[in-house]
Order: C-alpha cells, then sequence, then structure tokens
C-alpha cells in the first residue's frame, strides 16, 4: 500500500479552516472551552481579511484579556483597568486614519469603567468597541460581576446574587444604543460555528462604519466561562444558552440607516 | 521706581479691569508689571481686590501686605485696607456709601466722588474709568495715550466705540479727585 | 515670525504655549483654579490652525488616560488640573511612568487636603516629587515661580518628558495661575509628523507589533525594569537639575523656596537685607531632580538654611536629605490658601537667627 503523505489528506482545495496569519505562535493562557481564544482569532481574521494590520491600534483591557497583545500581531495599548475607552478616544482623535479597537470584559467595561463607556458612546468616537460578557470576573477567580444573572453563584455572591441587595445585572448595550453617538449596536456568540460567522459578519460592518466615520460600534460577545463557572465546556456552553441568551438575547439592537 | 497698588472694592465695580488696564498701559511704557486678583466664590457679588506693581525692576513678590497706593471703593474695603497702606502713602476713596472715614493723619488721602459723577452723566459703566483717572491724576505714572491703547488691548473689538467715552471718564476723573 | 508680547494669566500662558509649542492634543476637565486653560484653547481652537486636538473630557480620570492613550502614540499631549483633579489622575500617572511615556502633566496646586480650598498652596509636593501614584517611579517636576516661566516651561518640559520617555510636571500653584504678568511667547512651532519607532501607530511589515504596557507578571524581569528606572531617574539627577541663586556669595542665610514662596523670598530678602542680615536665596526651578548637591555646598558657609513653603513642610525633607546635617534647617510656611507675606518671611528668620 502507498503511503499516504500529510498533502494527499489536506488539499488546499479542501481548506476549510486555517488560522489567521494575525494569530502570532504565542500559546494561549485561555482555559479550555473559553471563549476569548474565538473571539480573538474571529477579529484576527477581519483584521488580516480587510487589510488593517498596517493601520490597527488595539486597547487591551485588565482582566481575562489583559494579554491579549501577544496573541494578535498588531499595534496594542494595554490600559487600566476600565479605561480603554479613553485611550481609544486620544488614538482616534489624534491619528484618525487609524482603526481603533478596544476589547473589554464585564468588569472593566461595565463595572469600573462605566463612566468611559457611556461618554465615549456618547460623544460618538470613531472606535469600535468589543465587550465579552460572560458574566463573571474570570482572572481575579470568579467574583460577582456587574452582568452576573440574578441567583448566579460566584464567590463573592456565594447564596447567589441577590437583586434586592446587589442590583439586577447590567444590559450596557442596551445603555449605550439610547445614546446618539452610537451608530451599531448588536450582541452575537462564539459557542456555535452560526454564531461565529454571525459575529465575523458583524466585525466586518463595524470596520466599515468606521471606514465611513459613523460614531461608536458597539459589539457584545454574551460568552461563557468554564473555570468561573466551574463547569466543563460543554456544560457551560448549555448554561450560556439556556441561561444567559434569554437575559441578553442576541441580534441586532441598533444598526445606522443606510 | 515701583508703585506696590491694592483696589479694592465690590464685585462688578471693575475693580479687577481698571487693574488690567494699568498693568496694560505700564507694560506698553516697558514697565514691568504683576496683576494678581483675589479669586473665587468671594468675587460674585461680594469684594474684590487686585494686587498691581508696576515698576522699572524685576517684580519680587506679586503678592503683597503694605502698598504705596490704596484704592478703595466701599467701606469693607475701607475697614480692612486702610492700615495696609504704607506711611507716607496715599489713599484714594470714592466717598458713595462710607459711613467710615478714612483717619490715618500718615498718610496723604484723597476722595473722588466718582460714582455720583458717574451717575449724573449717566456713564455707571465707565465709573472704574473716572478712579482710573483720579489715579492718574495723583499719582502721574501712567500715561493717557497708553491707558487708552491699553483699553483697546483689554476690551473686546465690540466694544471699541466706547473708548471717547472712556477717555472723557477718564479726563473727568482727573478732575474730580481732591485732597481731603 | 517674531516672539510676541502679552500680558496674561499663568493659565492663559500655559495653554497658548502649548499651542505655540506643537502640542498635538490637551485633555481636560475643569476645577479652579486653572479651568483658564482648557476655556484658553478651546476659544483658541487650534485644531483649525495647528491641528492641536483639545478635548473635555468626562473626569480627571478619562483625561489621564487619554493622555497615555496619546502619548503611546508618540504624541505630544498634555493634561492639567488642580490638587483634588491630580489625585485622581495619579492612577493614569504611575501607568504612564510605568509604559515609559512621554506627556506632560501641569497642576496649578490649591489647598488640601480634600476638597480644601480654593487658593494657592505647595501642598502637592511629596506626590509630585515622590511619585505620587504606586510603584517607584518618579516624574520630571518643573516649579515656574513667573508667569513667564509658565509659558517656557511648557516646551521644556516636552523636550524633557521626550529626552527620558517620562512625564514631567508643572507644579505650579492658584497664584501664579491666575496672576497677569508681561510674557514673551515664542513663534508658533509646526507640530512635529516624525512617527517614532517606539509608539503604536499600526504596525508596517517592517517592524515587530510595538506594545505599550506597564505589566510584567515575571518578577525577575521587573526587577530589571525598575532598575532601569532608577537609572533613568540617576541620568536626570546628573543632567537635569535647575535653579537659581539669588544673593548667595555673601550670605550667612539662605531662602529655599520655590514658585510663588522664592517670588516671597526675593522680597523678604531684601527687607532683611536691609536690615543688616546677610540673606540669599535658592530656588530651586526642578524639584525632581532636586538641586541636592549645590545645597550640599552652600551648607559648608551658611549658618543655616530657611525653607519657606506653603505646606506644613514638605520640600524642607529634601532640604535636611541634602545637607545631612552639615548645617541648622528648619522650615516656615503658611497652609490652607493662606499666602506668607515678605515681613512674615523676614520675622521667621530673624526667630531662626536666634534659634
Amino acid at each position: 500500500m502507498a503511503e499516504i503523505t500529510f498533502n494527499d489528506i489536506i488539499k488546499p482545495e479542501n481548506l476549510a479552516y486555517k488560522r489567521s496569519k494575525l494569530m502570532t505562535d504565542n500559546v494561549m493562557h485561555y482555559c479550555p472551552g473559553c471563549g476569548h481564544g474565538t473571539a480573538h482569532q474571529v477579529l484576527a481574521e477581519v483584521l488580516e481579511e480587510e487589510n488593517l494590520q498596517e493601520r490597527t491600534v488595539g486597547i487591551t483591557p485588565v482582566g481575562c484579556s489583559v494579554l491579549m497583545y501577544n496573541y494578535i500581531d498588531v499595534d496594542f495599548q494595554e490600559a487600566a483597568h476600565g479605561r480603554a475607552p479613553a485611550l481609544a478616544t486620544a488614538v482616534k482623535r489624534l491619528m484618525p486614519e487609524k482603526f481603533v479597537f478596544t476589547y473589554q470584559g464585564d468588569g472593566d467595561l461595565a463595572a469600573i469603567g462605566t463612566a468611559e463607556t457611556i461618554h465615549t458612546c456618547n460623544r460618538g468616537e470613531n472606535i469600535l468597541i468589543i465587550f465579552i460578557n460572560n458574566g463573571i470576573y474570570g482572572m481575579t477567580g470568579g467574583q460577582m460581576a456587574p452582568t452576573t444573572l440574578p441567583g448566579m453563584k460566584s464567590s463573592t455572591s456565594p447564596y447567589g446574587r441577590d437583586v434586592s441587595m446587589m442590583g439586577s445585572p447590567i444590559k450596557m448595550a442596551d445603555i449605550v444604543a439610547m445614546l446618539p453617538g452610537t451608530c451599531y449596536v448588536t450582541r452575537h456568540s462564539v459557542n456555535t460555528a452560526g454564531g461565529v460567522r454571525k459575529f465575523k459578519r458583524a466585525l466586518k460592518k463595524a470596520v466599515q462604519y468606521q471606514n465611513e466615520n459613523r460614531g461608536t460600534c458597539f459589539i457584545e460577545v454574551v460568552s461563557n466561562c468554564p473555570s468561573g463557572w466551574k463547569m466543563t465546556p460543554v456544560e457551560s456552553n448549555k448554561w450560556l444558552e439556556e441561561n444567559m441568551f434569554p437575559y441578553y438575547p442576541l441580534g441586532d439592537i441598533k444598526v445606522p440607516a443606510e | 521706581m515701583t508703585e506696590e497698588i491694592i483696589i479694592a472694592g465690590f464685585g462688578g465695580q471693575g475693580v479687577l479691569s481698571m487693574g488690567k488696564i494699568m498693568a496694560y498701559s505700564a507694560m506698553m511704557q516697558d514697565m514691568e508689571v504683576s496683576w494678581m486678583p483675589s479669586y473665587g466664590p468671594e468675587m460674585r457679588g461680594g469684594t474684590a481686590n487686585v494686587n498691581v506693581i508696576l515698576s522699572d525692576e524685576r517684580i519680587s513678590s506679586p503678592i503683597l501686605r503694605s502698598f504705596d497706593t490704596a484704592i478703595i471703593l466701599n467701606q469693607q474695603s475701607m475697614d480692612k485696607f486702610e492700615k495696609s497702606v504704607k506711611p507716607g502713602g496715599t489713599l484714594i476713596y470714592d466717598g458713595n456709601g462710607i459711613t467710615r472715614h478714612p483717619e490715618r493723619k500718615d498718610i496723604t488721602i484723597y476722595r473722588i466722588d466718582a460714582a455720583e459723577e458717574a451717575s449724573k452723566l449717566k456713564m455707571q459703566k465707565m465709573f472704574n474709568m473716572f478712579v482710573l483717572g483720579g489715579f492718574m491724576k495723583v499719582k502721574p505714572i501712567l500715561k493717557t495715550d497708553y491707558v487708552l491703547k491699553g483699553l483697546k488691548k483689554s476690551l473686546p473689538e465690540r466694544y471699541h466705540n466706547l473708548i471717547p467715552k472712556n477717555e472723557e471718564a477718564i479726563k473727568r476723573g482727573m478732575e474730580l479727585i481732591n485732597k481731603v | 515670525m517674531e516672539k510676541e508680547l502679552r500680558l496674561m494669566k499663568g493659565n492663559e500662558a500655559i495653554a497658548e504655549a502649548a499651542i505655540r509649542a506643537g502640542a498635538d492634543g490637551y485633555f481636560g476637565y475643569p476645577i479652579t483654579p486653572q479651568s483658564e486653560i482648557l476655556e484658553y484653547l478651546m476659544e483658541a481652537n487650534p485644531q483649525a490652525t495647528t491641528g492641536m486636538v483639545v478635548l473635555q473630557a468626562e473626569s480627571e480620570v478619562a483625561a489621564i488616560n487619554m493622555v497615555y492613550g496619546g502619548a503611546a502614540c508618540g504624541k505630544k499631549v498634555m493634561t492639567s488640573s488642580s490638587s483634588p483633579g491630580i489625585s485622581l489622575k495619579q492612577e493614569g500617572i504611575t501607568y504612564i511612568a510605568g509604559a515609559e511615556l512621554p506627556c506632560l502633566i501641569v497642576n496649578v496646586v490649591r489647598g488640601g487636603p480634600g476638597l480644601g480650598t480654593i487658593q494657592p498652596a505647595q501642598s502637592d509636593y511629596f506626590q509630585a516629587t515622590k511619585g505620587g501614584g504606586h510603584g517607584d517611579y518618579h516624574l520630571l517636576v518643573l516649579a515656574p515661580s513667573s508667569v513667564q516661566e509658565m509659558a517656557d516651561f511648557v516646551e521644556l518640559g516636552f523636550d524633557l518628558a521626550f529626552k527620558y520617555r517620562n512625564p514631567a510636571m508643572i507644579l505650579s500653584d492658584g497664584a501664579i495661575g491666575q496672576m497677569m504678568e508681561k510674557v514673551w511667547l515664542k513663534p508658533q512651532k509646526k507640530r512635529s509628523e516624525e512617527i517614532l519607532p517606539w509608539a503604536t501607530t499600526g504596525k508596517p511589515a517592517t517592524r515587530e507589533r510595538n506594545i505599550i504596557t506597564s505589566l510584567d507578571l515575571d518578577p525577575a524581569r521587573q526587577e530589571k525594569f525598575n532598575l532601569k528606572l532608577i537609572a533613568k531617574y540617576r541620568e536626570m539627577e546628573e543632567n537635569e537639575v535647575r535653579y537659581e541663586e539669588f544673593m548667595t556669595e555673601d550670605a550667612d542665610y539662605i531662602f529655599v523656596a520655590y514658585g510663588t514662596s522664592s517670588r516671597i523670598c526675593q522680597k523678604a530678602l531684601q527687607l532683611a537685607r536691609a536690615e543688616g542680615i546677610k540673606a540669599g536665596l535658592l530656588r530651586p526651578i526642578t524639584l525632581f531632580p532636586f538641586p541636592k548637591k549645590r545645597l550640599n555646598e552652600l551648607a559648608d558657609r551658611m549658618k543655616g538654611m530657611l525653607a519657606v513653603e506653603m505646606s506644613a513642610g514638605q520640600m524642607v525633607e529634601d532640604v535636611m536629605l541634602s545637607v545631612n546635617g552639615k548645617t541648622r534647617v528648619s522650615h516656615f510656611g503658611r497652609m490652607g490658601g493662606m499666602i506668607p507675606t515678605p515681613e512674615e518671611v523676614v520675622e521667621n528668620l530673624k526667630s531662626f537667627i536666634k534659634g
């Protein structure tokens, strides 16, 4: 029997998926099953396909994705907790020809950085805000986030989030959609192939809108945290669909008039 | 020559702008100048004062406790600053609303009823220019030409048509001031 | 274009000098006694002429982080505030120092602690010179004592900040901010179009990606970075110490005072000399690096040094460290927005001399 080589199995015409050239070789520190890795890959694909590497400045947050700059091969600034939109504001104002995005978690964007988020959107800065909402503080070990669901347990809500004491989970996308400065506000997921495709399309729209100076684009990704939620990846995805999606329904919240 | 001046009165009497015009004019006469206002909420309707220094030399402290000349435009300022005039110095005051007149014997005191005159001539907005005229008469440091140039610099363009009126007020102030 | 003579408030001079120095951006939030800086810039609208960006941020915190973002692009950016606002900015300032970015921060100091007063003070000396935020770092601190220096130190501050890739601060106070004096303004400089090699301006194929961060999770590498910072501060101490002396040649006693206090001491000096006291003055212009060496030299022939500050006694500690016990050192200060008078300073010098 003739020997079968790698190229016999993986023929270029059969290529269905490949890693973006903008992903670096660094080994990711994310937990198995975490949505961050997928979101990074999709973002890298869009930056590559839209030829944006040379004019992209990304702003990373404090949270699990603090080291995002290790994984995507573009220029990055690492912000203080919650302040990414302030940095992005200055970068875009000083260099309007650049493509500027922030990538922030729920603690960063919806708790400590609420003021920056609201005011950056209100000024209608021509930037893209990517908001990863997994309802928990992953990096610091599973504390309650502003987006933690009612009754959901975390290390700082060990009996479940009591909304009478701890407030209700905050829907940032709906809040910023009310501001005239935002042009595109949409909610997505990356836990299924279909979700990934939709997220990618949303990112491409955001690139287009930023090129057209239309205002702030805000893309929320409702995601999972197997470690923080203390579940297997498969369980966490099921929980995501059954619990997070009903509270944070996927789809467009605000789209620009054509 | 160094002239250390305080102008004190109510906010709205033009205390700060009178000081500013003095500083502008002196600057155009190639002098060193400093203008140090009291600032903050006390200025809103309360008392306002400004320290102005005009000098041929580099100015050291812009903040002073004793003055060659005090220009006093209300009773509170009289109570506060009469004692701050250096012995041998000058005190200029507007008699309007003054219930306790200055009493010191070791300084030269001038009175100018500028408020009364300004109101008589319906030139209340130029009250401070009457007072400035009085100062220029008794302390001939600033030249009228430069003061008018200073006015031009410190007034917004839309008020430049009022400069002749201001000049009139300065001239009238010069006549109005009297040694007590 | 020629130099231009104007009568300006210190705050206005800073704003105008920033435009003329070719600054790329100003980000601020109003607070008394320095709001004229933002007001002046908004009215001057340099975006339309030089292209300088001026933005009123939603908070001091946002403003300093805008400065961080702009500085990370290699741009000449600045912010200004007064004491309570500078406290809010400290997080951003330590990140900027940690990421080794150049920028200019102006503090028009008012009395504290807390909301304090809006009147002038010098009670933020420790905060300005010893770090201010967390971690081992220093700002380059310039202390203007006139409106002219308010203008001049904008360009100097930017130059030093870029030379050392370190944030620089102009430590002023409400008196100099609000006071009007003559000021010679330099001609308009063009904004720089240079793309700095370390700046995040988009990665071309010709270089590795630039990452601006203050994070290093490896303690050994972080310590190496700390040592690098220390070496940079030593270099500043070697090259950038600036001060001015008044009648120190034959003096028995000197005042050590910066900013507004140094102006008051110039007058006090004349009053003291008139009474036969051989007084002098050393005015530190850079507060970090501090003129340690010069004070140590002067200590050899001085009977004493009196630090005069509008604070409870902050710079006096650096004077003591500088002279290292060689001569007597004491402090006189007023606080809470009170400004000492020259006469008061002389009285204090006299009682200091008596011992």
